[in-house]
């Protein structure tokens, strides 16, 4: 019972801050709104017992992602007065987009056999998390993390000026 | 506090059938309060006192000493002068962001309370992921900040903001990476789990165990710092480029907050190394009656949290404040390799002693006396060179 209060609470929470995330006109509030749904996100795992998951959806995305993109956009030029919206911008292939994709989570949400547990089990999830990635999923956690080391390289490629560089050593060489 | 509840209800103090869900809701908002009340709050304020008092010392001042004894009281003049401020918004600024940006702040710094280990019962929740939990609401203040700078709509504030989100992003690096080295020798995440792990004695400590968790806990302290926009690295309010960084255009109230969140925050950086490597309430066992023990660790704990909030005081009214430059060079050319090597060199460390190694600890000590010695020695022989007069006496 109280159980499901709090579970409308996170879920007006996270719906909400979304919603101002995609309607708010200016860009630095609907940064500042991810806030919100990420927050609802983690209280939504914590309901659900995940109490690692959540700790890493807080570390990573509060701590991580969030700062970044607010890093982004506060440095770029002009951001407080953003007039650009893109509400008249390609309306018809926006709207087919979304129908379709709204169409297919309706249909997945429905088609799914939920499963539900006959009441929650709050036990550590940390050890089983931890012997599944060095485990059976060692592979899979691998790729990814390889995946991640090609971006992080990419970034370091793409941000250093290369002109200088190579005139350096060039002029070196000389 | 689970337990706490469950022997009340057992003794009938809240009737036959008693729901025990909400009993449980108000032991936890109960604790909570006392927490932030009694603790959280009086301590960010006494440890503003503190600190001006002991960089008085440090700078041959007097320091706030009118306000009761020894200007003790200063810092609740301190509280009711800005209360009594008028509320300035800016009226450029963004006022919904400006508003929340301080509860932001003040919220992360009351949530690590809850996993706070005072002693082996005195916990709010002892969450089986507690450091990570500390480490991860934290990260909410840099949130907090940087909507300040924005809100204000100010170019000091801004800078402020972004420079204090590129250092704590870039600190939190070595800060994450720092805590794992204690997490691998305890195999848990949960604070009490941590400081069970370990024993009362020095040579039981996480922090001497060996060489490389020595470098992490110093390595965990320095970032901490950093982390909690100390001197030296308190760029982000640099009084002497930014005026006040972020908190240039908050007054009253408002400001007050987020300074309170920085002191506080001394207790809580304490906190997290004391229980990562410094035994945290860990005390011989000398008495079975639980409340005596309790009291003893709660004693314990506080010590060793208070030196080192002392060491941060002693550190800001020593080091000068270094560039921005330095700061990222700091981090990310020294601080992020060597936590990379500690956290593989603890793993091989346990691969190899899986059930520790017994003469490294001895050594680790022995070496860390020989720095405190090496250190005092010269500090006793400037004190001789220089000649000076020392008053040594803490009330003027």
């Amino acid at each position: 019972m109280i159980a499901q209060a709090i579970f409308y609470v996170l879920a007006v929470l996270t719906v909400g801050s979304s919603a101002i995330v995609a309607f708010s006109r200016n860009i630095v509030r609907s940064t500042f709104a991810l806030l919100g749904a990420f927050m609802g996100v983690v209280g939504i795992y914590v309901l659900l017992a995940a109490d690692f998951v959540a700790m890493i959806q807080l570390l990573v995305y509060v701590g991580g992602i969030l700062v970044l993109t607010l890093f982004a956009v506060m440095l770029t030029q002009g951001i407080a007065d953003v007039t650009i919206s893109n509400r008249a911008v390609g309306r018809l292939p926006a709207l087919i987009i979304s129908a379709v994709a709204a169409g297919i989570m309706i249909f997945a949400v429905f088609r799914t056999p939920w499963r539900q547990s006959a009441r929650i089990i709050v036990a550590p999830t940390t050890y089983g998390i931890g012997n599944a990635f060095l485990g059976p999923y060692a592979l899979p956690f691998e790729l990814a993390s390889i995946v991640l080391l090609a971006a992080l390289i990419g970034a370091v490629v793409i941000s250093r000026p290369l002109d200088r560089g190579v005139s350096n050593r060039l002029s070196n060489e000389e | 506090m689970q337990q706490l509840a469950d022997s009340l209800i057992a003794q009938g103090m809240f009737g036959a059938n008693p729901p025990r869900d909400l009993i449980y809701a108000l032991f936890i908002f109960v604790f909570s309060l006392i927490v932030f009340l009694g603790i959280a709050f009086p301590f960010a304020g006494i440890v503003s006192w503190v600190e001006r008092r002991v960089w008085a010392r440090m700078q041959s001042r007097c320091g706030p000493n009118r306000v009761g004894p020894n200007g003790f009281l200063q810092w609740l003049a301190d509280g009711l002068k800005h209360i009594c401020k008028e509320d300035l918004i800016p009226a450029d600024s963004d006022p919904a962001l400006f508003k929340f940006a301080p509860y932001l702040v003040i919220l992360a710094f009351t949530l690590p309370w809850a996993v706070m280990p005072f002693s082996s019962q005195l916990i709010l929740a002892d969450l089986n992921v507690g450091i990570l939990y500390m480490t991860s609401v934290t990260a909410l203040t840099v949130v907090g900040v940087l909507m300040a700078g924005w809100a204000s709509n100010d170019k000091w504030s801004l800078i402020g903001g972004i420079r204090s989100a590129a250092q704590i992003v870039s600190y939190e690096i070595p800060a994450g990476l720092s805590i794992f080295p204690a997490v691998l020798m305890a195999g848990t995440l949960s604070m009490q789990g941590i400081i069970k792990a370990q024993g009362w004695a020095p040579w039981t400590w996480f922090a001497f165990s060996n060489p490389f968790t020595f470098i992490a806990a110093n390595v965990l302290y320095i970032s901490a710092l950093a982390e909690g926009n100390r001197t030296p690295f308190d760029l982000p309010e640099a009084e002497s480029e930014l005026v006040a960084g972020f908190a240039t255009e908050y007054s009253g109230m408002r400001y007050l907050f987020f300074f309170a969140a920085e002191w506080g925050n001394l207790f809580i950086i304490g906190a997290i190394i004391t229980t990562l490597f410094l035994g945290g309430w860990q005390f011989p066992l000398i008495s079975n009656n639980a409340v005596v023990m309790n009291v003893l660790q709660l004693i314990t704990f506080n010590i060793k949290v208070l030196f080192l909030v002392f060491i941060s005081v002693w550190v800001r009214g020593t080091l000068p404040r270094v560039r921005i430059d330095q700061l990222m060079s700091l981090c990310w050319k020294y601080l992020v390799p060597i936590s990379f090597v500690d956290l593989v060199g603890t793993a091989a460390w346990i691969a190899i002693w899986p059930s520790g190694n017994s003469v490294a600890p001895w050594i680790m000590l022995a070496l860390f006396l020989a720095i405190v010695v090496t250190f005092l020695r010269r500090v006793l022989h400037y004190f001789r060179r220089s000649k000076m007069e020392l008053y040594l006496s803490p009330t003027i």
